[in-house]
């Protein structure tokens, strides 16, 4: 018996077994969701209020003015919704990012975890996935609220709606690791205003593509922006009379979106998180 | 004599001509500056060049430098954090680049700077922190309670981290890097900015978990506490290791061995050429009332330097011995302090 071996044995023997890389991921998983569950109000309110405000503004006070037609509301709805669920998926994953490796350096800890340092990227990818859907499920009875009826709103097809929350959401989730990890945290007000204000107002969230029909340039211009496929997709499930890009364009573009965006993102992670 | 006697456990850590170099920072030119020479593309930052080191299973084992040696470098890449950019680096049987999930199973890490999950309490900080090590929950919050208990937070559980002053949140990373009941514990300077009374604490602790029988990795650039707290240390600087020994050995390699210093009343200077001729004196100097000799037996010089300053008629007002010192050890190996 040699000294170390003894004194080894009064180390207890809980862990430094192998841990399947599934438990550790919904354990991290499990981390992001107590920690959401707990901020649920804030959360809530980050998520909601500007796009229910939009809702206010665009869907509720101008038809009653009559600076726009009382119909308006079917083709804003889907975009509300579309805009809701990836603000919430990219900031969810953008924001910890930058924080994390710019500030505090929280997420060392979790880069220690015994899984391939990749597998906390992803984790975060899925836990803003969640975040975006569920800014979706919030977000449309809300609307459909203030708005009152709303023109050829179906609820038939309320499954497809997740799939596609899904789609956006994962999309949105891999730009925001994508920005989260790839650009100076000094520059990142910078992003905010140079990415998200573009995206937004010219994501179709406010008019259908086929509108743009009359403006050719700016109907092919607005395909570089991810949003648009989001805002269609949702206007192919909410309001599937409406006209609305194919869906299966629109969602094919997102899964295309999704795996670039994912590829790239975990290069820049890994950058990030290895000197 | 190289040869490791056979029942010896293997190392815990071991590296071989490690190497890290650094990118250099781009420069960015002026506009309409000259266009620099293309010969050769930029150098880098050497931050390591060829470190070998072993550490024994279960050793309390220092790594000792300033600031700017490749201490955190060291520490990074036998963490998983830093890819080294040559050379080896065996952690706990596996080798760090090739299965950084090996290593991390087996280590806990302490980092320089305190970096707790803010989002979550204390004890919810080292209870996720069991989960992701596949710490079954039960067994994980009692082990969190004992931990608080022992680093004395355990009225701080429930709190935010925010309520946790610097010291608080020191011990706590301490807890946080056990609760995977690691083999090997890195802690990365850990009493940097901590008070002289808090340092002491953690000394402590350090020690006391030693017995608990992990090998603990120290970096530090403080050379009482590498004396005090390790069983060997690798010195380094500037990327290399200068020597790796128990403090005592490291201690006899001191030149001049045990300083013996004598205040005396009036003027030393006209003892020094008596002192000198005492045997065992290695070197003297004296400098008025101050007389300093240094030799190899602190001890034997001082009596025989009592003796002559006395039997000269002299009054002795205050004597004191310095034991060779890592310091000196440094100072005489690189030309510059340690701090």
């Amino acid at each position: 018996m040699t000294a170390p071996a003894t004194a080894l044995a009064t180390r207890s023997a809980t862990a430094t077994a192998r841990v399947s890389v599934a438990r550790v991921f919904l354990a991290l998983l499990a981390r992001d969701v107590h920690v959401t569950r707990r901020e649920l109000p804030y959360f809530l309110i980050r998520t909601s209020l500007q796009p229910l405000m939009s809702v206010v503004v665009f869907g509720y006070l101008l038809p009653h003015l009559g600076f726009a037609r009382a119909n308006y509301g079917a083709a804003l709805l889907p975009g509300i919704i579309a805009i809701s669920l990836v603000l919430s998926a990219m900031q969810a994953v953008t924001l910890p990012m930058v924080i994390d490796f710019g500030a505090t350096k929280e997420i060392e800890d979790r880069l220690l975890a015994p899984v391939p340092i990749q597998l906390v990227a992803i984790e975060k990818v899925v836990a803003g996935v969640l975040q975006g859907m569920i800014a979706a499920v919030v977000v449309l009875p809300l609307a459909r609220l203030i708005m009152g009826p709303v023109l050829s709103l179906g609820s038939a097809h309320l499954g497809e709606a997740l799939l596609v929350a899904l789609f956006g959401s994962a999309a949105f989730s891999c730009l925001g690791l994508v920005l989260g990890t790839a650009i100076d945290p000094r520059q990142i007000g910078f992003i905010f205003s140079a990415v998200l204000g573009p995206m937004m107002f010219f994501g179709c969230v406010y008019y259908p593509w086929a509108s743009l029909a009359r403006l050719p340039a700016m109907q092919i211009a607005v395909l570089v922006n991810p949003l648009v496929f989001v805002s269609e997709a949702m206007r192919g499930v909410l309001t599937p009379a409406l006209p609305h890009m194919p869906l299966g364009v629109a969602m094919a573009v997102l899964a295309g979106v999704t795996l670039a965006l994912g590829w790239l993102g975990l290069r820049t992670f890994e950058r990030r998180a290895l000197s | 004599m190289t040869a490791p006697a056979p029942d010896r456990a293997p190392d815990v850590i071991a590296t071989r001509g490690l190497r890290k170099v650094y990118p250099a920072p781009r420069v960015r030119r002026a506009r309409g500056a000259p266009q620099p020479k293309p010969a050769t593309p930029p150098a880098g930052i050497v931050a390591l060049d060829g470190l070998d080191l072993a550490v024994r299973p279960g050793e309390f084992f220092g790594l000792l430098g300033p600031n700017g040696a490749g201490k955190t470098t060291t520490l990074g890449i036998l963490t998983t954090r830093v890819r080294a950019t040559g050379g080896e680096a065996w952690v706990a049987g596996a080798e760090v680049s090739r299965d950084p999930v090996s290593v991390k199973r087996r280590i806990g890490v302490v980092p320089q700077r305190p970096n707790p999950d803010r989002s979550l309490t204390t004890i919810e900080n080292l209870v996720f922190h069991a989960s992701y090590f596949g710490v079954p929950r039960r067994a994980a919050e009692e082990r969190a309670r004992r931990l608080l208990g022992e680093f004395e937070l355990s009225d701080k559980a429930t709190a935010r981290i925010d309520a946790l002053s610097g010291g608080q949140q020191q011990r706590l990373m301490i807890a946080r890097a056990l609760m995977h009941d690691p083999e090997i514990l890195f802690l990365d300077e850990p009493t940097v900015g901590l008070d002289p009374h808090a340092r002491l604490g953690l000394w402590a602790t350090l020690r006391r978990i030693h017995a608990m029988g992990h090998a603990l990795i120290l970096t530090t650039h403080y050379m009482e506490e590498a004396d005090q707290l390790c069983q060997r240390i690798a010195i380094i600087d500037r990327g290399r290791l200068l020597a790796l020994d128990t403090p005592a050995a490291l201690k006899q390699r001191a030149p001049g061995g045990t300083l013996v210093e004598a205040t005396l009343e009036g003027d030393a200077t006209p003892l020094l050429e008596r002192i000198r001729a005492l045997p065992g004196v290695e070197r003297a100097d004296a400098h008025n009332g101050t007389l300093r000799a240094w030799g190899p037996h602190g001890g034997e010089l001082a009596a025989a330097l009592l003796r002559t300053v006395e039997g000269a008629g002299h009054t002795v007002c205050d004597v004191h011995l310095a034991p060779p010192s890592l310091e000196t050890l440094f100072l005489t190996m690189t030309g510059r302090k340690l701090e």
